[in-house]
């Protein structure tokens, strides 16, 4: 053997995955499984290869081998229906949504398809949703084929029953576009037509062009206060019915009055009005919002189970096999779950050997074996080969399912108001203080008309629209900032609610451990090159995590071959290679070391003689200690674990002895845990989670943050979505986002300046309109510099920019 | 003094076209995605299959 060569691990040409078994060749290309290399010959064939020349290694690794009848649901015309949008027996209309779309190459294959299959008429990407929308004629091709086209290239289609109950209603809001463009065009105008008055102080117009100017204002203004500005009507109307006074009551009480005002002073000849302000006002305030309602298209806050499960399952009747809808299965029916498959209801298992991987549900990642007449939980993964479920529960009533069906978790949204409109109701009450005292001294004075002038443009001048525009524009930075730290809130009132937090509760495994790798630690004879190539050739035959783990910790390619190998379901493998037997798998397989409830071990033997051990343990996430350490000071810090109490040792001491740390929790006891915090303990809670497990945690904690490995990835619902390389820098965040508040009060404050000096004109009833149309967009755009200025710079204190 | 008033309807005319336009190229779906149009156009490609991608796709109106 020549140990350069084997030493040196070759990436595969499709996907840039480290090809530890022997490379699959073809021409001078090396892919590091058959099924990366099948989709290089598909590709190749119909002269696609420009998808490797856009970018390097686009592919996605095809190792998990895709069942030939996955797709057969897909006939069933009642399911086939729910996917498509639009068929009229020469073209039919479907959009999938394809997780793995990732760079241009993504896009560009896939707008090319037709090539592969002409019966494809045309395909569009939405890059942003990660959907292509596809064209296909019903009598050359089927809704399977399709899906399965797809599947053979490496994009297979996410279905799952909440896409088929949401296909319809698959419709983008672009009134908040409309909205912008026409208050912009608008304003714009009646700026333009209100400058002759301006600058010749209202006088020496003919007639007839001051009539001509004064219609086209007035004509230019209705749609603003009727269409673009009737957010802010609801928005108030709604609050005053729920007997709250937020913002959008005064904004629209001033709209309203300036509108008034300005109608009468035009039809009286008496003024200008303040139309143009109002449209300012209206413009900058919709643009504000829009920046800070941007939301993630990609990235979904509100999955639920049913994001998770499978559309269809392969139901036993009769001694026939039929696909049946998930949500049509009921009690007693026997339903077949074949590998890499998720359950999708409590079952009892009567026929195969089950491991099930429940890293889904509980967010560990090794399989459990499960025996016949035991109940597999809804959630859980088959790992190898097909068993047989006795449906137990149907899918809706299963026990994690259960979860989203808690009352407390129905009504989660409970109103918690802002505390801009708190701020904004005594900025109210002052305003109306000095407009009664202005009013009251002109009627003093015996000037009733100069009393309704102050009183009307001192309401004009003070509606909180500055208010509004520092929080809009503040929030909206602050949630661009923080996306490019990967960390995704699901709106801007989360900014608030995180600032508010006292509590943190941490999940373990997958949220302070990292869920797909493994430390692993070697005891035993010294690993020559020669023994490291004969374990690797071994274990690469298996696809439980801790053989990965191994290989991965071996780093040499898999290049022998084994006479014959027996893989031995969760327990391990054997098998002979180069005339020696080995064992490969845990201590009570090989007999040679005893099991441990701390750690996970693979021993090995060769021809019965103990080689070594591998201590497999989870691996905490990189600077996660440093954080603890940068949170105990500030907030209370607590864990709760659906996994044993091995690690409590350790965690007592990163975490302090304050902190509450739970081990052996079920998802119900995490959520009643959230729940304890929040009510007896008056505790502003954060939760920080990623399996399912956590799901109804996440929901109930005043904050919940779901951590994530892959953008891509799927998550349950949460308030934010935080990667996984980002949760060590949680302090900082935290910290950032209570900067927010003083961000908003800064420039409040500049603007309440502007604010000062329109009111000294105002209480005098001499606020020209010249003087609000220059006031108004200064003070509008101060604030937009002054929150982008500061945001950017808080950033850069927390380091996040 | 009439020409005053003729231009500024015009000059309202004008932009209104343009409000127009934007309107149009909202409603067409070109501020839904702002990834893939960047790439789109610098994908060396033959035009056949590209011009009945998007006849396909404005038929579907």
């Amino acid at each position: 053997m020549n140990p350069d060569k084997t030493n040196t691990l070759t990436l595969c040409d499709h996907c840039g995955d480290t090809c530890y078994r022997h490379p699959v060749l073809l021409g001078e290309k090396v892919f590091c499984c058959e099924g990366c290399r099948s989709v290089y010959q598909i590709l190749n064939e119909n002269d696609l290869c420009a998808y490797y020349d856009l970018n390097n290694h686009p592919g996605i690794t095809q190792k998990s081998t895709i069942r030939k009848d996955k797709f057969a649901f897909l006939d069933n015309p009642d399911i086939a229906g729910k996917l498509i949008q639009y068929t009229d027996g020469t073209q039919t209309h479907v959009t999938f949504y394809l997780p793995q779309i990732h760079c241009s190459s993504c896009l560009w294959l896939l707008e090319n398809i037709r090539r592969i299959n002409p019966a494809l008429q045309s395909s569009r990407v939405n890059f942003t949703k990660k959907e292509v929308f596809i064209v296909f004629d019903p009598a050359l091709i089927s809704l399977r084929q399709v899906v399965e086209t797809l599947t053979h290239i490496g994009y297979e289609p996410h279905l799952s029953l909440e896409e088929v109950s949401s296909a319809q209603l698959r419709q983008i809001d672009r009134t908040r576009w409309y909205k912008i463009g026409l208050a912009g065009f608008c304003f714009a105008n009646i700026m333009m037509m209100s400058f002759p008055e301006y600058f010749s102080g209202g006088e020496i117009l003919e007639p007839i062009i001051k009539t001509t100017l004064t219609s086209i204002i007035i004509f230019l203004s209705l749609p603003v206060i009727t269409y673009c500005a009737s957010e802010f009507f609801t928005n108030a109307w709604n609050g005053l019915k729920n007997k709250h006074l937020n913002i959008d009551a005064p904004i629209a009480l001033a709209l309203v009055i300036t509108f008034g005002r300005s109608m009468y002073e035009l039809y009286t000849g008496t003024g200008s009005g303040y139309l143009d302000s109002m449209s300012g006002i209206v413009f900058f305030m919709l643009v504000g919002r829009w920046l800070q309602d941007r939301t993630y298209q990609t990235i979904s806050f509100d999955r639920d189970f049913r994001a998770f499960f499978p559309i269809a399952v392969n139901v036993l009747k009769d001694n026939t096999i039929q696909s049946v809808p998930v949500d049509k299965i009921r009690a007693n029916d026997i339903i077949q779950i074949h590998h890499e498959e998720l359950i999708p209801a409590d079952g009892m298992l009567s026929k195969g050997s089950a491991e099930i991987d429940y890293s889904f549900v509980t967010g560990e990642s090794l399989p459990v074996s499960v025996n016949k007449g035991e109940i597999i939980y809804a959630g859980g993964k088959q790992t190898e080969g097909v068993i047989e479920l006795i449906v137990v529960k149907e899918v809706s009533q299963s026990y994690l399912t259960n979860l989203w069906n808690k009352d407390s978790l129905q009504d989660a949204s409970t109103t918690s108001y802002s505390f801009i409109d708190a701020l904004s109701k005594y900025f109210t009450y002052i305003v109306l203080v000095i407009g009664m005292i202005a009013g009251g001294y002109w009627l003093w004075q015996g000037q009733p008309q100069l009393m309704w002038n102050a009183l009307t443009t001192i309401m004009i001048v003070a509606c909180p629209c500055a208010l509004l525009l520092s929080a809009n524009f503040t929030r909206g930075n602050i949630l661009r900032i923080l996306s490019r730290n990967k960390f995704y809130l699901k709106n801007a009132g989360v900014i608030e609610s995180l600032s508010k937090i006292d509590t943190i509760v941490f999940d373990k495994t997958g949220t302070l451990t990292q869920s797909n790798k493994m430390k692993v630690r070697y005891e035993g004879q010294v690993l020559t090159p020669e023994l490291k190539t004969q374990i690797a050739s071994m274990v690469v035959h298996s696809n439980h995590p801790l053989s990965k783990a191994v290989l991965q910790y071996l780093d040499t390619p898999a290049s022998l071959t084994p006479e014959s190998f027996k893989i031995i379901a969760n327990k391990g493998i054997e098998g002979w290679m180069e005339e020696h037997h080995f064992k490969i798998g845990s201590p009570s397989f090989t007999g040679t070391d005893e099991e441990s409830k701390k750690e996970s071990k693979v021993a090995v033997t060769m021809d019965n003689q103990p080689i070594g051990v591998f201590h497999v343990t989870n691996a905490y996430r990189i600077g996660i200690f440093d954080l603890f350490k940068s949170l105990v000071p500030g907030y209370k810090l607590a864990l709760i674990s659906g996994d044993n109490q091995a690690e409590q040792a350790i965690l007592r001491e990163k975490m302090g002895t304050e902190s509450e740390l739970l081990f052996d929790q079920s998802p119900h006891d995490k959520l009643a845990y959230i729940t304890y915090l929040k009510e007896n303990k008056k505790a502003n809670v954060l939760m920080i989670g990623d399996g399912l497990n956590d799901a109804g945690a996440l929901k109930e904690s005043n904050v919940g943050l779901a951590v994530c490995d892959d953008d891509n990835n799927f998550t349950p619902a949460a308030d934010g979505i935080i990667h996984a390389s980002k949760v060590s820098v949680l302090d900082k965040i935290l910290g950032y986002v209570r900067s927010g508040r003083s961000i908003i009060m800064f420039s409040f404050g500049i603007s309440i300046i502007y604010n000062i000096i329109g009111l000294y004109f105002a209480v005098q009833g001499t606020l020209s309109p010249i003087i609000a149309a220059i006031l108004m967009p200064c003070s509008s755009i101060s604030i937009i510099l002054i929150t982008y200025g500061l945001s950017q710079l808080f950033a850069r204190k927390y380091k996040l920019a | 003094m009439s020409a005053i008033i003729l231009l500024l309807l015009v000059s309202i005319g004008i932009a209104a076209g343009f409000l127009l336009a934007f309107f149009w190229s909202v409603r067409d779906g070109q501020f839904d995605d702002d990834f893939s149009p960047a790439r789109r156009i610098l994908f060396e490609d033959d035009n056949k299959v590209k011009n009945d991608a998007s006849a396909t796709l404005s038929n579907r109106k």
